[in-house]
C-alpha cells in the first residue's frame, strides 16, 4: 500500500477530487495548511506597517492506496493540481505498513 | 427652575426665521419665567434628542469596541471590548454623581468648571428645562443630560486604542474616572457651557473659557477628538511600546468587525453631529449632510491614495478615512456648507495618512490603533478648518451674536476665527496633556499600568478577563 501525499493549490481541490474519484479512489483525507517553497509570499499592509508574509495557504491531500492504482493516482493529481505556474505544489508517495478499518477491524487492502 | 446648555453659534436657521417671520421675534420673551419656559419645549426636538442619545450610545458600544477589537490579535479581543464596555458604564454613573455639574453648571467667575450644585442630578427632575441655540426653545434637561452623557462616555473610551493590548484594567478605569473629572468636565464647560441665548445679554460673562473666547467647537472636535487624541499619545508614551513592537507581526485579527465598527461609528454620528444642534430643524440638516458627505470624501481619499502608492485600496484604509472624515467634520458640522465638507473630508485623510504611515514609524512610538493619528491630527484639521468652512463668504453659517436679544448673525473675520481656533487647539492640548501625563504618572507609580510581560504575552484576554473571544 501506498500513500499518496498531495500538496496543492487551494482552488485545485474540486478538479483533483473529481480526476481520483474518477480512478475509483474511495476516500481521502483533506487539511488546509501553510508553507512555502519557491513561490514567493505576499506583503500585508496595515495602515503602513508591512508584514510579509512567506508562509503561503494550500491544501493536502492524502489518499491510500494499493500498490498498482499509485501511480495512476499520482498521474491523475499531478495533472489536475497542474495551473502551469509556480507554487502548484508538490506530491509525495510513502510506503504504508498498515491500515485497519476501525468499525470492522478489517485489515490491509480490504481496508481501504 | 433651572437651565443649562453648550455650545456656539449654530443658528442658520434662525437666521432665516428671523428675516421671514419678524412679527415672531418680536413677541420673544427675554429671560423667561419657569412658566413661560415650559410652553417652549418642542416635541420633535425632545424626540429627536433622544434619538441621538441613543445613536451616540451606539458608537461606543458596539461601534467603537468592533471597530478597535477587530484591530488587536485574537488574544485581546475581548479586553478592548470589555475595556470600551466598563468604560461606558463607569462613565455613565460618574456622569451623574458629579460630572454633569462640573460641566453645565455656572462657575461664577471661574471660566474653567462649573460648581457642584448639580451634583447627584440635585433638582434636576422631569420638569426642569435646558436651553437650545435658538431663542425660546428649550428642551427637558434630563435629556441634555443624558445626551451629553453619551458623549462622556465616548470620549475616554477613544483613548484606549492608543495603548491597546498592554495595560492594566483595573488602572484604566481608575485613570478613566480621574481623567474625566479634572480633564474632559472642565474642557466640555470650557467649551459648551454657556447661560443661553434668552439669558446671555443679561449676565454676558456667564459662559467656559474658550466659548467666551468665540471658539467654534459645534460638536465636540476639540472636547472628544483632540482630548481623547493627546491623551491617548501620552499615554502610549508613558506606559511604552507592547512586547515585541515592532519586530513581532501584529496584524489586525478581524477587519471583517472593522468595518462593521466602522460603519456603526458612521451612523451613530449623525446623532453626535446633528443631534449636537440640539433641535430638529434646518441646522441639523446641514450638520447631518455635512457629516454624510464629508466622510465620503475622506473614505474616497484614503483609498485614492492608497491605490496610488500601493497600487492597492485596502478595507482598513477605507474605514480609517471615513473615520478620520467624521472626526473633521465634527467641530464644523453645523458651520460648514456640503461642497466645504467635502473638501474638509478630502484634506483630512492625507495629513491623517501621513501620521500613521510615515510619522509614527519615524518616531517609533506604538499607538497602536492610531488615536492619534486619527483622532487628534484630525480633529485639529477639523477645529482649524472650522475657521474657513464657516466663514459666510464660502457659504458657511457664520458666527451667531448671543449677546443681543434675539440673537443675530454676527460679523465674521476668517483669520480672526482662525487664530481663536489655534488657542483652542492649543490649550486643548495643554490640558489634556498634562493633565493626563499627570494621572498616567501617579497610577503608573501606585497601581502599576501594565500586566507583566508574561501575561501581556499570553493575551490579557485571559490573563485579565479568564475567557476566551473564540472558542472554535
Amino acid at each position: 500500500m501506498k500513500l499518496v501525499m498531495a500538496i496543492i493549490k487551494p482552488f485545485k481541490l474540486d478538479d483533483v477530487r473529481e480526476a481520483l474519484s474518477a480512478l475509483g479512489v474511495a476516500g481521502m483525507t483533506v487539511t488546509e495548511v501553510k508553507g512555502f517553497g519557491r513561490q514567493k509570499g505576499q506583503t500585508e499592509i496595515y495602515r503602513g506597517a508591512e508584514y510579509s508574509t512567506n508562509m503561503v495557504p494550500k491544501i493536502k491531500i492524502e489518499v491510500v492506496c494499493d500498490d498498482d492504482l499509485a501511480p495512476r493516482v499520482v498521474e491523475a493529481a499531478q495533472q489536475a493540481a497542474n495551473s502551469g505556474a509556480i507554487g502548484d505544489g508538490k506530491i509525495f508517495v510513502l510506503d504504508v505498513g498498515q491500515a485497519v478499518r476501525i468499525r470492522t477491524g478489517e485489515t490491509g487492502e480490504t481496508a481501504l | 427652575m433651572t437651565f443649562s446648555k453648550k455650545l456656539i453659534g449654530a443658528a442658520g436657521a434662525l437666521g432665516s426665521l428671523l428675516a421671514t417671520t419678524p412679527v415672531w421675534a418680536a413677541d420673544m420673551v427675554k429671560a423667561p419665567t419657569a412658566e413661560q419656559m415650559a410652553t417652549m419645549v418642542n416635541k420633535g426636538d425632545t424626540s429627536w434628542m433622544l434619538v441621538s442619545s441613543v445613536l451616540v450610545l451606539m458608537m461606543s458600544v458596539p461601534g467603537l469596541a468592533l471597530f478597535y477589537g477587530g484591530l488587536v490579535r485574537t488574544k485581546n479581543m475581548l479586553s478592548v471590548l470589555m475595556q470600551v464596555f466598563m468604560i461606558v458604564a463607569v462613565t455613565g454613573l460618574i456622569w451623574c454623581c458629579w460630572g454633569y455639574s462640573i460641566a453645565f453648571t455656572s462657575g461664577g467667575d471661574n471660566h474653567f468648571f462649573g460648581g457642584l450644585s448639580k451634583a447627584f442630578l440635585m433638582g434636576v427632575d422631569g420638569t426642569t428645562l435646558a436651553a437650545t441655540f435658538s431663542n425660546n426653545v428649550y428642551l427637558p434637561e434630563l435629556v441634555f443630560v443624558v445626551f451629553q452623557m453619551t458623549f462622556a462616555m465616548i470620549t475616554p473610551a477613544l483613548i484606549v486604542g492608543a495603548f491597546a493590548e498592554r495595560v492594566k484594567f483595573s488602572s484604566l478605569i481608575v485613570f478613566v474616572v480621574a481623567w474625566s473629572t479634572i480633564v474632559y468636565y472642565p474642557i466640555a464647560h470650557m467649551v459648551w457651557y454657556w447661560a443661553g441665548p434668552d439669558f446671555l445679554p443679561d449676565a454676558p460673562t456667564d459662559y467656559g473659557y474658550l466659548w467666551g473666547m468665540g471658539a467654534l467647537d459645534f460638536a465636540g472636535g476639540t472636547v472628544v477628538h483632540i482630548n481623547a487624541g493627546i491623551a491617548g499619545l501620552v499615554g502610549c508614551l508613558m506606559i511604552g511600546k507592547r512586547v515585541g513592537f515592532p519586530k513581532e507581526p501584529m496584524a489586525p485579527h478581524s477587519l471583517t468587525m472593522t468595518m462593521i465598527g466602522a460603519s456603526l461609528l458612521w451612523v451613530g454620528w449623525f446623532g453626535f453631529n446633528a443631534g449636537s444642534n440640539l433641535e430638529a430643524n434646518g441646522v441639523t440638516a446641514v450638520a447631518f449632510v455635512n457629516t454624510m458627505v464629508a466622510t465620503c470624501a475622506a473614505a474616497v481619499s484614503w483609498a485614492l491614495i492608497e491605490q496610488f502608492t500601493h497600487g492597492k485600496a485596502s478595507m482598513l484604509g477605507a474605514a480609517s478615512g471615513a473615520v478620520a472624515g467624521l472626526v473633521a467634520i465634527t467641530p464644523a458640522s453645523g458651520f460648514a456648507a456640503p461642497m466645504t465638507a467635502i473638501a474638509l473630508g478630502f484634506v483630512v485623510s492625507p495629513v491623517c495618512y501621513f501620521f500613521v504611515t510615515k510619522v509614527k514609524s519615524m518616531f517609533g512610538y506604538d499607538d497602536s490603533l492610531d488615536v492619534f493619528g486619527i483622532h487628534c491630527v484630525g480633529g485639529i484639521i477639523g477645529a482649524l478648518g472650522t475657521a474657513i468652512v464657516a466663514d459666510p463668504a464660502l457659504g458657511g453659517q457664520g458666527f451667531f451674536d448671543y449677546t443681543v436679544f434675539p440673537a443675530g448673525i454676527g460679523a465674521y473675520d476668517m483669520g480672526g476665527q482662525f487664530l481663536v481656533q489655534v488657542k483652542a487647539v492649543v490649550i486643548t492640548l495643554l490640558w489634556s496633556g498634562i493633565g493626563s501625563a499627570v494621572l498616567y504618572f501617579i497610577i503608573d507609580k501606585t497601581m502599576g499600568l501594565r500586566p507583566s510581560a508574561e501575561d501581556e504575552q499570553q493575551g490579557l484576554d485571559i490573563t485579565s478577563h479568564g475567557e476566551r473571544a473564540y472558542n472554535m
